[in-house]
Order: C-alpha cells, then sequence, then structure tokens
C-alpha cells in the first residue's frame, strides 16, 4: 500500500518537473526556427549579423531547456516498466505503440537534427541549417502528439477490446482519431507557444533594461515574442474552451470536479468560489453566477450537467462498490489558478505589445523590471493544467478499465520507493539550480551587436 | 517466420544499434578521466553532433520492447528497480552535462560536468553489463511473472564480470572512435598507445565472460551456436587490437563494432526464444510468445519499423558523413 502511495508521489513529481521543461520546448524550437528563417530571408547585412546572434541566443535557451526535458523524459519511459509494471502488463498491447513510435518518429528527428543545427552553421547552406531546426521544432511537437495519444487512452480508451485479462488494440486509427488527443494536443501546442514566446519576453525585457548595445535588438524580438505568445494563449483559450465542452461526454465527472458541481442542475452555475466539503459531497458556502456553467457547456441557456454524486451513483451501479470521485478540492482550485494565471498572461502580454509597439518601451523601466518576475507564471499554469489532466481521471489509471492502485509493480518495497523518490527530487532540485544559473549567466553576458563574432 | 520472431530480430537490430553508437559514447565519456581540459574538449566534441541521436536507439530499444514484449519491458524494469535508477541518475547527469559544461566560463564548471560525464558513462556500461549478465543466467521470476528477488541477488562474480567486461569494451571501442575522428597528432598518439591497453584488458575479461558463460548459463544447449558468435567477437577483439597498433583506425573501428554487434547477437541467440529466464521453473521463463503484444499491435508496429528505422539510419549515416572532417583545435569555439 504504502508502496503504491510513494510510487504515485514519484510520478508525480517527476512528470510535473518534466512538463515544466516540454512546454518550453515546444515553443522555443518553433520561435528559434522563426527567428532563423528572418535570418535567412533577411537584406539587410547588419540585421542579418544581428538575426545571427538573436537564433544563436535564443536557440542556446533552447538547448539548456531541451536537455533538461530529454533527460527527464527518459525516466518517465522507465517508470512505466520500473514502478506500474501491472499497468504495463494490461496496458502493453496499446499503450507501448504510440510509445515507440514517438521514439522511432519523434525522438530520432529531433535528436539528430539538433545536433546537425548546433555544429554544422559552417557545413549546411543557411536554408538546410534553417531547416534543420524546423525539423527539430517538428520532431519535439510531432513527440507531443504521440505521447498524448497515449494519455488520451487513460482518460477515455476506444479502439480496444479486453481479451484473456488486458486491454488488446482493436483498432489503430480509433486511438489516433480519439477526441480527447484533439484537445488534449492543441491545448499543450498553443500552452507550449505561450510558453516559450512569454520566456521570451522576459528575457527581452531584461536586456531591454540592462543591456544597453542589444537594446534595439532585443526590442524587435520583443515584437514578435509579443504576438507569438498572444496567439498561443488564444489558441490554448479555444482550445481549453472547447475540450472542456467535450468532457461534458467524455468525462463528466473531470468536469464536474472542475466546477465542484455536486448535484445535476440545469442550468448550472459557475462556482466563482466555493468552501468544498467532500465528506458531505457538497459546497458549505459558494459564490455562483447562475447560468454560467451551462452557458460555458452548452453554449445555451437550457442544458443539464452532471453532478458528481450523481455520477459517483452511476459509477457504482456500473464497477461496484468504492470511490470513483477525484480530488474536488485540488481540481477546483487548480482549474481557477490556471484560468487566472492565463488571463494574468493575456493582460501582460497585451499590455506589453501595446507598449513595444506604440511607445518607446524603454520609457517604461517599471514594467520592464516587473516582467523578468512574471517569468513564472506559464509554468504555474502549465503544471496544475497538467494536475488537472491526470487527477481528474483517478481513483483510475485507465479511466473504467484499471485503477491506480492495481498498476503498481508488486515488488517493490517502501523503502525502495522512499530511495528513488528522495534520490529523484534531490537531483532534480540540484539540476535546476544549476540549469538556471547557466540560463541566467549566459543570458547576463551574452551581448547581440552588429560587429561580426 | 512469424510476427514474434520477426519483432525478436528488430529487437537485436534496435540494441545492437544501440551498443555500437552508444557504446563509443560511453567510452570516450570514460576515457575523460585524468585528462587536461583541452583533450577532454576535444574528445566531447568528437562525440557531440552525435551522441544525442544514439541515445536514442536506448529509448527505442525500450519502446519496442514496450510495444512488442510488453511482459518482458514489465518484468524487466521491475526486476532491474535500483539499477535502473542508478542508470537513470548517470544518463541525467550526462545528458545535462554535454549541453552545460560550455554554458559558463569556468574551467571549474567544465571540470565538474565532465565529472559527471564519466560518471554518466561509467554507471550504465556497467549496469548493462550486469543486466545482460542476470539475463543470460536466469533471475527468480515466479509463476505470475513478478521478480521474487532483491537488488542483492543481481551482484555475483559472474555479473560483476559482465559489469567490467562492457566497461573495457566500451572504452576501447571509444577509443577506436576516437582515433577517426581526432585531429591533434599529439593527442592521437597517446591515445592510440593507451588504446591498446585498453583493448588487451578487454579482450582478456571478454574471453574470461565467455569462459564463465559456458560455466554460470545454458548458453552451450545450443550447440555451435551457443559460442560461435562469442568467439567471432573475440576474434575481433584481437584483431582490433592488431590493426590499432598497426595505426589502421578505420579497420579497428570497424573490428570493435562488429565485436560488440556479435555480442549482442550472441546474447540473444543464447536466449531465443526466451527473452527473460525463470531460474525457479523453465516453464515461468518470459518468451516471445507468452510475453507478446497481439498480431494486430505487432503488424502496425511492423509496418512503422520497415518505414522508419531505414529512414533513421538514413539521416544518422547522412550526420556522419557530414562530420567526417577530423576535429581540429579551432572547432573547439562552439564551445
Amino acid at each position: 500500500m504504502e508502496a503504491l502511495l510513494l510510487s504515485r508521489w514519484q510520478f508525480a513529481i517527476t512528470t510535473v518537473y518534466h512538463f515544466l521543461f516540454v512546454p518550453l520546448t515546444l515553443g522555443l524550437s518553433i520561435f528559434t526556427a522563426i527567428l532563423e528563417t528572418w535570418y535567412v530571408n533577411c537584406g539587410s547585412y547588419e540585421w542579418r549579423i544581428k538575426i545571427k546572434k538573436l537564433v544563436k541566443f535564443f536557440g542556446t535557451l533552447f538547448l539548456i531547456n531541451f536537455a533538461m526535458g530529454v533527460v527527464t523524459g527518459i525516466v518517465q519511459e522507465f517508470h512505466f516498466g520500473m514502478n506500474w509494471s501491472e499497468y504495463a502488463r494490461f496496458m502493453g498491447d496499446i499503450f507501448g505503440a504510440p510509445l515507440a513510435l514517438e521514439a522511432l518518429t519523434a525522438f530520432f528527428l529531433e535528436s539528430t537534427f539538433l545536433g546537425i543545427w548546433i555544429f554544422g552553421w559552417d557545413k549546411l547552406s543557411e536554408k538546410r541549417h534553417c531547416l534543420c531546426i524546423w525539423l527539430v521544432a517538428f520532431g519535439s511537437n510531432l513527440s507531443a502528439f504521440w505521447i498524448l495519444v497515449a494519455n488520451s487512452f487513460m482518460q477515455h480508451p476506444v479502439g480496444y477490446a479486453i481479451e484473456g485479462g488486458r486491454a488488446v488494440m482493436s483498432d489503430f486509427l480509433a486511438l489516433l482519431t480519439n477526441p480527447y488527443v484533439l484537445g488534449e494536443y492543441c491545448h499543450a501546442l498553443f500552452a507550449g507557444l505561450s510558453t516559450g514566446g512569454f520566456v521570451a519576453i522576459a528575457v527581452c525585457a531584461w536586456k531591454i533594461l540592462n543591456d544597453e548595445q542589444s537594446r534595439e535588438s532585443f526590442i524587435s524580438v520583443m515584437k514578435i515574442a509579443t504576438v507569438y505568445t498572444m496567439v498561443g494563449l488564444l489558441g490554448v483559450l479555444g482550445s481549453g474552451h472547447l475540450h472542456a465542452q467535450r468532457l461534458n461526454d467524455l468525462n463528466p465527472m473531470k468536469l464536474a470536479s472542475f466546477e465542484a458541481l455536486w448535484e445535476t442542475e440545469n442550468p448550472a452555475p459557475f462556482a466563482v468560489v466555493a468552501d468544498i466539503n467532500e465528506e458531505a459531497g457538497r459546497n458549505d458556502f459558494e459564490i455562483t453566477v447562475p447560468y454560467m456553467f451551462t452557458i460555458m457547456v452548452h453554449n445555451s441557456l437550457e442544458g443539464k450537467i452532471k453532478g458528481i454524486n450523481d455520477l459517483q451513483a452511476e459509477a457504482m451501479k456500473k464497477y461496484g462498490s468504492g470511490n470513483y470521485i477525484p480530488d474536488v478540492k485540488g481540481m477546483f482550485w487548480s482549474f481557477r489558478m490556471m484560468i487566472g494565471v492565463g488571463g494574468l498572461m493575456m493582460l501582460v502580454t497585451l499590455l506589453t505589445g501595446v507598449l513595444v509597439y506604440f511607445t518607446r518601451i524603454i520609457n517604461f523601466k517599471c514594467w520592464l523590471r516587473l516582467l523578468p518576475f512574471l517569468a513564472p507564471l506559464p509554468f504555474i499554469a502549465n503544471s496544475v493544467g497538467w494536475y488537472i489532466v491526470e487527477a481528474g481521471r483517478q481513483p483510475w489509471i485507465v479511466v473504467g478499465l484499471q485503477k491506480t492502485a492495481q498498476a503498481v509493480s508488486p515488488n517493490l518495497t517502501a523503502g525502495e520507493v522512499w530511495l528513488t523518490l528522495i534520490g529523484f527530487t534531490a537531483v532534480y532540485l540540484l539540476l535546476a539550480m544549476l540549469a538556471l544559473f547557466a540560463a541566467i549567466s549566459f543570458i547576463r553576458r551574452t551581448h547581440v551587436t552588429e560587429e561580426e563574432g | 517466420m512469424d510476427l514474434n520472431v520477426l519483432w525478436f530480430v528488430l529487437i537485436i537490430v534496435l540494441f545492437t544499434g544501440f551498443f555500437v553508437l552508444e557504446g563509443f559514447d560511453y567510452g570516450v565519456g570514460m576515457l575523460l578521466i585524468g585528462r587536461k581540459e583541452y583533450d577532454r574538449s576535444m574528445m566531447i566534441r568528437a562525440i557531440g553532433p552525435v551522441w544525442d541521436g544514439n541515445e536514442v536507439w536506448m529509448i527505442t530499444a525500450g519502446g519496442a520492447m514496450f510495444a512488442a514484449f510488453p511482459h518482458v519491458y514489465a518484468t524487466m524494469f521491475s526486476t532491474f528497480y535500483f539499477a535502473l535508477f542508478l542508470m537513470l541518475l548517470g544518463l541525467i547527469f550526462r545528458g545535462v552535462a554535454f549541453e552545460l559544461r560550455g554554458k559558463y566560463p569556468s574551467s571549474d564548471w567544465r571540470l565538474g560536468w565532465d565529472g559527471a560525464i564519466v560518471f554518466g558513462s561509467l554507471v550504465p556500461a556497467l549496469l548493462w553489463g550486469v543486466a545482460v549478465t542476470n539475463l543470460l543466467q536466469g533471475l527468480p521470476i515466479d509463476a505470475y511473472m513478478h521478480y521474487a528477488g532483491n537488488f542483492g541477488d543481481l551482484l555475483s562474480p559472474y555479473t560483476i564480470l559482465g559489469g567490467l567486461t562492457f566497461i573495457f569494451v566500451f572504452i576501447f571501442h571509444g577509443a577506436s572512435f576516437l582515433m577517426l575522428r581526432l585531429g591533434d597528432e599529439g593527442l592521437l598518439l597517446d591515445l592510440k598507445r593507451k588504446s591498446i591497453k585498453f583493448g588487451v584488458i578487454a579482450a582478456i575479461l571478454y574471453v574470461g565472460l565467455m569462459a564463465m558463460s559456458i560455466v554460470s548459463t545454458d548458453i552451450m544447449s545450443k550447440g555451435f551456436f551457443g559460442l560461435s558468435s562469442f568467439a567471432c567477437g573475440a576474434l575481433c577483439f584481437v584483431m582490433a587490437i592488431n590493426a590499432m597498433y598497426q595505426g589502421r583506425a578505420i579497420a579497428a573501428f570497424a573490428l570493435t563494432s562488429m565485436a560488440i554487434a556479435s555480442t549482442v547477437v550472441q546474447f540473444f541467440v543464447a536466449l531465443f526464444p526466451r527473452l527473460m529466464v525463470s531460474s525457479l521453473n523453465p516453464e515461468w521463463s518470459l518468451t516471445i510468445y507468452n510475453a507478446a503484444s497481439t498480431p494486430h499491435t505487432l503488424m502496425i508496429m511492423t509496418v512503422a519499423a520497415v518505414i522508419f528505422v531505414p529512414l533513421v539510419l538514413f539521416y544518422q549515416a547522412w550526420t556522419y558523413r557530414l562530420f567526417k572532417a577530423r576535429v581540429m583545435p579551432s572547432d573547439l569555439k562552439h564551445y
């Protein structure tokens, strides 16, 4: 029992840590590729020198982040066998394929062409070199697709049959066209763009304020970054909204727990804040906006949304007695934090965009001083977002098919998992500090000027 | 040939790719011990453009194992729980070190990360050797495919010899790769002298491992095939030492690669049709049939492998061609 709980903590910690780097990889790879495309197509000699330096500047930040993402990703792949062997047995026929395809089609591509990109500046023509970073960006984003195909099955199983006590794949295409994939993938992709863009804005702000000789270059980049981030944020908003609407059919328990909606209602209100009483299955206190939840889900004033208590009763009927309710308090507040932080990012990006496009942004020193401190925002939103995805399917590891408690490796002792849990956490903390130190010192000392070299 | 056998062959291909390619990366990593900063930078620069792509062979082999033989994946990874934890720590430090060592202008910073590369090359090399010999020897696996032992049970004179052999084989292989890639005469001369010594140690350990395998495993039950690839590997090492001595770098590298490939083939041939041997009851061994995915999944994966494995080989080969020029001191500006 304890090995189970510890394994869950270990997976949670290492996944969230891994997911700090993933969206930044998705976003910064495309951002760097856009900068290099600008370089290849730019006619002005002085600007070409500057843009090339900018490409290498953001490329270096991308590399530091990419390395962290890769090494922590291997840990996740190994985890499925190490701590969750019964999951691997039960699900291997389905889950293994996207994982293998991810390595075969995406990891090889991004790793190989990243190597060429780093060392191939003098060995390839400009256009081919630029193609390399686009292939890296494509590979990174393709890998996100495969892993979300795998994850979507856990949230909403499709295209399978149960044979000989395990889930087997009956329709590969159904796996790929799972409606859940589209929602998760678009949301993650746009979250990646917003993360990459927002970090770029923060870096630009620091450089504009503190590095006079590089100022003009970073003002130009900031102009691109604000638009890029805004596209990402609007995409996050739209895809998140559509995905939540689909959840009403695909995973109503998750949807109801977002909003701590205990009883089925039509029309359902939206709770802005709530004092959630999980034991009693109700909110002791709440401030609601009438109709709002129904409007968000159904685009109309009319429409039923099932409550947690009714869904629990349905689940008991279907799967036998047990608790089928996820951590409602955690879900409710994480969801609000995600939305709140996303909204804040949008305001910040909008204001920064106005300032950088229509004024001399260097006159707004306070704002520039503030922006670097806001860089953690996208990471907070990504982490709570991922928490919602994974906590929202509990107590299931694969909704309706296998419970998390049945999935853990039976040969593990609590002592073993304690040891690795502490080991991973300590090493991850150490590496985070070292990587952050390297990145910040690099940002401080690297100048982008018109001089060659 | 049914799909299960085909996937057995494909797993051999992936592991061969991994051990041959990542083998020299591990070797180069271990060769950094006791070297001065200039040497270290040159040696790391030699594998710089390719190590990351090489590591993906391991990730792909693991993923393919998951897809094709999920029970093996489940049993193997939970069996080697603590060993894999150590290996992951090594791989984490190593992967980050390659990117970070050049990102801060300080010799101490670089020295620290180079130490991490040594650790991250030595530990996986050792553990792969321990794992492979354990798999050959058999593990206490019960009727439910669960490991019924602990980390200590994985260590025995035979498996530790396996670990040591892997370390020196990779060091020799890494040295022969560097002989092909470095452009600094002084460094080459020094490496050549050392690599012959390492080659001799590797060959002796390898023959010792072969002898102990006859005693400790059921490798001879396969008759002639039981030992032929092993013998071929040993022969390759001896010839590689000779080629190195005569200064034929290409031949030396080709021979160490062949030796490693033969060893991988030998390992799987000895296991066939099993993938994990139960030492408690032969009936409880995991085979390519009782541990496999369904034909449907194997078919899909076969189509993907037939398309993408050649494609990967093609663009990785192109990478090696692109970076075929020897690494010169002037190349170090990237770091």
